[in-house]
């Protein structure tokens, strides 16, 4: 080992990250070589006067206090929160009476808690365009992307590749949905994005769940097979969703 | 607060002032609290440091200090040829020292307080820098051998080769 190449990983050496082939090679030139052996010492030697050399700052002791309470206020907005959500609780109110008045629901054919459910899918999906926010695992092999949900769930998810159709696998994420968490595979159809949520559907039996529906110009589609509950959200046209759902129904079991 | 001496101590030392660390970690705590849905489990010390190290250089943006740029990497190769000067302990000036790192470039001093005062391993420092391993080693090795001259060159005035 020539000096120059034992000075680029004496830094290492001394920190004691170099793994053992290296680390015998830096040593047998250390025998040798009194300069590098010298570097070396001199790097123990800052490194003792770095640690005695009382440079670690120590927090004032108001600090603990003072972020305390803005963790505190911060966590306080669900007041706020709660206020803007009494629109909601009207139109919902609206709602009820309205089927009450007409023997029938409004809104599709969709009962009020399956619309609640859509509108947090769809809030969800739509975070997830966020710069950042779509995949905690970005990958487009299954085999990752399966095997990552392990031990963060209590199930596994179906995980499926349909490159080959035109939906390639971008990768998965964890995401709350009605205050669980649950599953979500990316696909990908050309620049749009479509998440597949999946979660246990506990016993229920297989539905449909009909063809897509339209909100705030995304298309939705759900079903339920095989155990789980699927949600799907989209901006691809509906007639590609369609397609591709089939694929997912096919391809999951 | 989990982690408070290791997020005030890097804030500290990238700030360089005592009131903008207290409000950079007070932020950082914010937006852990925020942000808490995107901790996949493992180390919450360099998840947290990470953040208060993005709070940091944000900061340090707005306010628009001037950051010593990075030096060219030739003048800090570690030359082979006349070794070093034999560094003494005893002799080591702690206030020079300290003023030394205070004056590193942020790269270089995240690191060697990262490593030195709070003893984290390179992998941990890379993942909280966001930087290869490699280039963890490279910044340490530059930042010692600016923080060796430093404190050397009292002695042996002027030498910088």
């Amino acid at each position: 080992m020539s000096c120059e190449h034992a000075r680029a990983l004496l830094t290492a050496y001394v920190d004691g990250e170099l793994d053992l082939v290296h680390g015998l090679e830096v040593e047998k030139h250390l025998e040798i070589c009194e300069s590098c052996t010298r570097a070396v010492e001199n790097q123990r030697t800052l490194r003792s006067a770095l640690q005695s050399a009382a440079l670690h700052y120590a927090p004032p002791a108001p600090l603990k206090a003072r972020i305390e309470d803005a963790l505190r206020a911060e966590a306080r907005p669900q007041r706020s929160l709660t206020r803007h959500r009494w629109p909601w609780i009207a139109i919902a109110a609206g709602v009820l009476l309205a089927a009450f008045f007409f023997g029938s629901w409004p809104i599709g054919s969709h009962p009020p808690q399956e619309n609640l459910l859509a509108q947090e899918i769809l809030d969800s999906h739509l975070r997830s365009l966020l710069p950042g926010h779509l995949t905690d695992v970005p990958s487009s092999d299954r085999h990752t992307v399966k095997p990552w949900f392990n031990g963060k769930l209590e199930y596994s998810p179906p995980v499926e590749d349909f490159a080959a159709q035109g939906f390639p696998l971008a990768g998965g994420r964890l995401d709350a949905v009605s205050g669980q968490t649950v599953a979500v595979l990316i696909y990908k159809r050309r620049q749009h994005t479509i998440n597949v949520y999946v979660w246990p559907a506990s016993g229920a039996a297989d539905s449909s769940g009909g063809p897509a529906t339209e909100r705030q110009g995304f298309n939705l589609m759900h079903w339920t097979q095989g155990g789980f509950h699927y949600w799907v959200a989209s901006d691809v046209n509906p007639a590609e969703l369609e397609e591709f759902t089939k694929l997912l129904r096919s391809g999951a079991h | 607060m989990p982690h408070m001496a290791a997020a005030y101590n890097l804030a500290r030392w990238l700030t360089r002032n005592e009131h903008d660390a207290e409000d950079v970690v007070q932020e950082a705590y914010l937006r852990a609290f925020r942000y808490f849905d995107g901790f996949q489990g493992g180390d919450s010390r360099a998840w947290l440091l990470a953040i208060v190290r993005n709070t940091c250089y944000t900061w340090l943006q707005q306010n628009r200090r001037p950051t010593a740029p990075l030096e060219d990497a030739l003048s800090e190769a570690a030359a082979p040829g006349p070794g070093p000067e034999a560094l003494v302990l005893e002799q080591v000036d702690r206030e020079l020292l300290h003023r030394a790192l205070e004056e590193l470039p942020p790269e270089f001093r995240e690191a060697i307080v990262l490593r030195e005062l709070e003893g984290l391993s390179y992998k941990e420092i890379g993942a909280i820098t966001g930087v290869p391993l490699g280039t963890v080693m490279s910044r340490l090795a530059r930042a010692r051998a600016r923080l060796e001259r430093a404190v050397a060159g009292r002695r042996s005035a002027g030498g910088v080769a």
